[in-house]
């Protein structure tokens, strides 16, 4: 085969993924806005279960990451404003920094490892064990079943990881401003609430809420297309990470170009 | 000969009176073509038997009855319907009137054995958690299983998996009940439980039950009537007892359990082995 029959043919098969990620997130978008209005209401004890192993049980992780990493930013920032003597804006870079890109982005990251991977195993088993041959079999349609509470779990709760991981980056950064740049705790936080606009809030959880989109579509996605036999199984969780991760950096890529070229001037 | 037990096309007959009618089914997958035209009906409250060698195609028929595989023509008379080109709440409304007992039990590992029979009902019906309760303890009574719907599956044996799997698919107390390989993998003792459960529920429900297996000695317990599948095609379609006297070479070779003869001749094993050639049977 040649090179350009190669790019043609990954090509077709990128486009036929996505479109089958699109027809995923749509059948669960349906099940979860317009369901309860055409009489086929969701289980939500089933979502509230799915919210509570997608952000509250990773509110540790995500608290502890967030807070390395705006000590991280603190400390990177201030060794460049340390020499243009403004040491003073650490608190406001690593707000911005955090609240824009960082905070949305690693969260993203920690929750593909965490549910991503287990959407993928979980939906992968169960199509082994041909619980999902049953499903259809017991009039349930998988989609309603099975993705749809993760959906609306994951799109309410990673934009409230988004935010607690914001605060938690911010409280990182305060460790450095309190101890290394002249900063007490309270006019940290207030530096931080002065240099964040509503934007800069806004944008990181737009981009959170499509990244909980992506990665709901692509772990469920992997599973439900789990060749047979249990090794198939770590197949697709390894390959959901890694579809999910190359996503929603492409995902974060559009929606930031995006808010730039759209952004008030 | 059995060429009497071989079936017609029955297309231009009615299929009242039969629970299931199933019409010239053709089913592929891909390019390759897996049943070739089958025909056979149900009668009401009747045990069938699908019984054949791997590859034949005994588990995709299965697969298309129960509505997991599009046939790619062909039709499915189901109560007056045809299931095969049915959708949407129509096919919903058919599918639970029937109950599948999968092979290894397909039942949901996250959930008890009570929760695994309680789904159906709180999915499907607006019954209260009392009276759901009632019913899975009924059901998991009429299968042996009283006092487990605590138990994950994982903590159940082989046996009892096929028992809680069957009380799942009794749940929705459905008029056709399908069974694939229920004694497979199981020993002797166990399996004959489950051959019992089937007679059991068939006298007390007079439920249609189409039953796929391999199992010989099972086959002929359970059924009332029996289909023999090979390579796609139904070679044989009667009466156990149709059956037995059956000549069709097929049939005499799967009933009297004799092997497959050897290649026919040594260049035939050599293609066989480089890959030119299939394997040709003399």
């Amino acid at each position: 085969m040649s090179l350009s029959e190669n790019i043609g043919e990954a090509t077709i098969n990128g486009l036929a993924y996505l479109g089958s990620l699109a027809q995923l997130t749509g059948g669960a978008a349906k099940a979860v806005f317009a369901g309860p209005f055409q009489g086929k209401g969701m289980n939500y004890a089933r979502s509230v279960h799915q919210a509570m192993a997608v952000g509250i049980e990773a509110l540790p992780i995500a608290s502890l990451i967030s807070f390395f990493i705006g000590l991280i930013l603190a400390l990177q920032s201030a060794y460049e404003l340390r020499r243009l003597g403004a040491l003073q804006l650490v608190a406001s870079a690593v707000a911005v920094s955090m609240s824009r890109e960082l905070g949305p982005l690693m969260t993203a990251i920690i929750v593909i490892g965490r549910s991503g991977s287990a959407f993928a195993a979980e939906i992968g088993t169960m199509k082994v064990n041909e619980e999902i041959d049953a499903l259809h079999t017991m009039a349930l349609e998988p989609v309603h079943f099975l993705v749809a509470p993760k959906f609306l779990a994951m799109i309410l709760m990673l934009p409230c990881l988004t935010t607690w991981s914001d605060f938690m980056g911010v409280l990182g950064g305060s460790l450095f401003g309190v101890t290394n740049a002249g900063f007490t705790l309270g006019s940290y936080i207030r530096t931080t609430l002065d240099a964040l606009v509503m934007r800069d809030i806004f944008t990181g959880l737009v981009k959170s809420l499509m990244f909980g989109v992506v990665i709901t579509a692509v772990g469920c996605q992997e599973g439900f297309t789990t060749g047979l036999g249990s090794e198939q199984v770590g197949r697709s969780t390894t390959s959901a990470v890694v579809k999910s991760i190359t996503l929603v950096v492409v995902v974060d890529l559009v929606f930031t170009a995006l808010f730039y070229f759209t952004a008030p001037r | 000969m059995a060429s009497h037990l071989i079936p017609k096309s029955e297309s231009d007959e009615k299929p009242a009176g039969a629970a299931i009618a199933v019409r010239d089914l053709r089913v592929k997958y891909g390019e390759r073509e897996i049943l070739h035209g089958v025909n056979f009906e149900v009668p009401s409250g009747a045990t069938l038997v699908i019984l054949g060698g791997s590859g034949s195609g005994k588990s995709t028929l299965l697969r298309t009855l129960v509505g997991l595989e599009r046939p790619s023509s062909g039709e499915i008379w189901i109560r007056g319907k045809d299931f095969a080109a049915l959708s949407g709440a129509e096919r919903d409304h058919l599918l639970k009137k029937m109950g599948m007992s999968f092979q290894q039990g397909a039942l949901f590992g996250s959930m008890t054995v009570g929760d695994n029979v309680a789904l159906p009902l709180r999915e499907h019906t607006e019954l209260d958690e009392s009276t759901i309760g009632i019913i899975v303890r009924l059901k998991l009574d009429q299968v042996g299983l009283s006092g487990f719907e605590n138990y994950k599956p994982a903590q159940l044996s082989g046996g009892m998996k096929k028992r809680a799997a069957i009380a799942r698919a009794l749940a929705m107390d459905p008029e056709i009940l399908f069974f694939d390989e229920p004694s497979a993998g199981l020993d002797p003792i166990i399996a004959a439980g489950i051959d019992e459960l089937i007679l059991k529920l068939k006298k007390a429900f007079r439920m249609t039950i189409v039953v796929v297996t391999h199992e010989l000695a099972s086959a002929f317990l359970i059924a009332d009537r029996m289909i023999v599948l090979d390579k796609g095609v139904i070679v044989a379609n009667g009466t156990m007892a149709e059956l037995r006297d059956s000549q069709h070479p097929r049939v005499r070779q799967f009933l009297d359990r004799i092997p497959e003869p050897e290649l026919a001749a040594e260049i035939d094993y050599l293609q066989m082995l480089t890959g030119e050639t299939p394997p040709q049977r003399r």
